[in-house]
């Protein structure tokens, strides 16, 4: 295979092919953003005046904590359910309500939105004219629906990393007298971490992007950045909106590359401890 | 260590040990099984001028449980061109999209999982990357791309290849480009994972016994990749098939999606019921694939 001689593959063109199809337009948005037109489509020369608009629009500023509020919760609370059912899933063996468990995981992985949404509108309505609570949807009941299909995505991040580590160690510590207990804060818990903080950002931004589920279970009032984002894009293209989504793109690019250079550094750094060992 | 002490902690143990098991339980049945008990409650009840706006299905009148069970609703979806073909159209555009994904993402996760290690991290990152940042503003991309005065007609009619602009948005084509687009990441994912545990010892096997590059790639390479196809396909298909975003800011009037249809059922004709049985009858076209993926995700599980 080696041997081939140098000659342009037809996977290999498809590749940049298919990552040009994926950045072409999200650069055709930055660059637009920075178009003095309010036509997106016509260029008119350079401006950052999308930018000032954007900050001065109190609407978008507002959804934007309220996201970044509900991403926060959601994301915290997911890592530390999808964590469980992830751990029961592979570290328990045989246990009653494992199938209707393992269902449950990974069903709203492709659970179209829409039933989703609905169907967790229809429980809060009905959960409010029994118990009277949730007395309004809002910020509560985003949190909830955000929690439940992003610990889905969670459990199957931490139980691939879980499969992947050396049961010995955590046989050797139960060995040793640890409880379980233990076992798990302090032996564990340390190899998943990285797989904990994927997970965690992968939740943070399903929560942070959701528009439809949001739109279904939330209530008057509380509006995410999506919902308003969609309210404004359904009546046509605005520079405003690239200037926004030229934002987003530029924190999630940086967000990314801080993330590879540190899991470099550290398989550096594991790469060098094998060695010093091996040595 | 004394038996009695021995058996008290393993009790404890086993309690906790289901406590454990019944949190990441107890929060999805309440969450996530008991709203589709609820959903098919509702879509069996009859539509009311009330807060909520549908009827109760049982009643205790009088002394009497009145079951009230009313299959209207789904007689009323079947009868309505409509919505038949909102359900096909979301079909064949859904089944559409993902064997265009498949034939972009193949090649693609093939290409990737050829390459260096550090090139492997490289391009899986920069596969998954736009994903991460926001479905909606990466379909308001093509919004401003495949409009009639857009940058695409604007790039052809520079270019002297039309004339008159050509009718992008608002057309079936519209809704493709955009599903692919938006779904391309979650087809090449599974492709790549299971074509970089690919054993290239297989394929040096085939062509050393003489078999030629595309055979051994039907006969060895595909097979080994179907979880990949089969999980990959799913991502795509499943998803899309409910879709409503894609179809409400590039579709038109002719490209009719039940995502959409349930959207404004539910929210401008505020028939909850009906919206109801639209979603019943959407889960249950869609149990096959599910299943088929989740035998698929669980394997994976218990690996």
């Amino acid at each position: 295979m080696s041997l081939a001689r140098p000659r342009i593959r037809f996977t290999s063109v498809m590749l940049v092919m298919g990552l040009l199809f994926l950045y072409v337009p999200m650069l055709v948005l930055v660059v637009y953003s920075f178009n003095a037109s309010k036509l997106v489509t016509v260029w008119s020369g350079f401006s950052t005046q999308w930018y000032g608009e954007l900050f001065r629009d109190e609407q978008i500023l507002s959804a934007i904590w309220m996201s970044l509020r509900i991403a926060f919760f959601s994301a915290s609370m997911a890592v530390c359910l999808g964590t469980i059912a992830a751990f029961v899933m592979t570290r328990y063996g045989r246990f009653r309500g494992k199938t209707a468990l393992s269902t449950m995981v990974t069903a709203p992985l492709v659970m179209p939105e829409v039933i989703t949404g609905l169907s967790l509108l229809l429980l809060f309505v009905q959960m409010a004219q029994i118990t009277g609570w949730p007395a309004d949807r809002g910020m509560m009941t985003i949190w909830i629906a955000h929690t439940t299909f992003c610990s889905a995505y969670v459990a199957v991040v931490v139980a691939s990393r879980l499969r992947e580590i050396d049961l010995s160690i955590e046989e050797a510590a139960m060995d040793l007298g640890s409880p379980p207990m233990k076992t798990f804060f302090w032996v564990t818990l340390p190899i998943i971490s990285p797989a904990l903080a994927a997970g965690w950002l992968l939740a943070f931004t399903l929560s942070l992007d959701d528009l439809v589920i949001a739109s279904f279970v939330s209530g008057p009032g509380a509006n995410t950045l999506p919902m308003v984002v969609f309210s404004s894009v359904r009546m046509g293209v605005s520079p405003k909106i690239n200037a926004l989504a030229t934002l987003i793109i530029l924190t999630v690019s940086l967000a990314t590359l801080v993330a590879w250079y540190v899991m470099r550094r550290n398989e550096a750094k594991r790469k060098q401890l094998l060695k010093a060992t091996a040595d | 260590m004394m038996p009695s002490r021995l058996s008290a902690m393993l009790k404890r143990w086993q309690l906790g040990r289901r406590a454990v098991i019944a949190l990441p339980l107890v929060w999805l049945t309440l969450f996530f099984l008991l709203p589709f008990v609820l959903v098919l409650k509702i879509s069996l009840s009859e539509a009311a001028i009330a807060v909520p706006p549908y009827g109760a299905l049982v009643e205790y009148v009088d002394q009497t449980l009145n079951i009230a069970l009313n299959l209207g609703n789904y007689l009323f979806l079947a009868s309505d061109s409509l919505y038949v073909a909102a359900y096909w159209g979301s079909l064949k555009t859904a089944f559409i999209a993902t064997l265009v994904c498949l034939l972009i993402g193949y090649p693609m996760a093939y290409a990737m999982a050829r390459t260096s290690a550090r090139w492997q991290m490289i391009l899986l990152l920069l596969v998954m990357l736009p994903s991460w940042t926001s479905f909606l503003i990466r379909i308001y991309a093509w919004m401003g791309i495949l409009g009639n005065s857009g940058l695409l007609n604007n790039l052809l009619l520079g270019l002297g290849l039309i004339d008159a602009p050509l009718r992008m948005m608002n057309t079936q084509f519209a809704v493709i480009i955009g599903i692919v687009y938006a779904y391309l990441p979650f087809m090449v994912l599974p492709l790549y994972a299971h074509l970089t545990r690919l054993d290239n010892a297989l394929l040096e096997a085939a062509s050393d016994l003489g078999s030629r590059k595309l055979n051994t790639f039907i006969k060895v390479t595909l097979p080994l990749s179907m979880g990949g196809i089969i999980a990959g396909s799913m991502l795509v298909f499943i998803p899309a098939v409910g879709e409503f975003v894609i179809p409400e800011l590039l579709g038109g009037p002719d490209t009719l999606m039940i995502g959409k249809v349930l959207w404004e059922e539910f929210f401008n004709n505020r028939d909850w019921p009906v919206a109801s049985a639209l979603a019943m009858v959407m889960l249950l076209l869609l149990l096959i694939p599910i299943v088929w993926f989740h035998r698929y995700q669980s394997r994976e599980f218990n690996e």
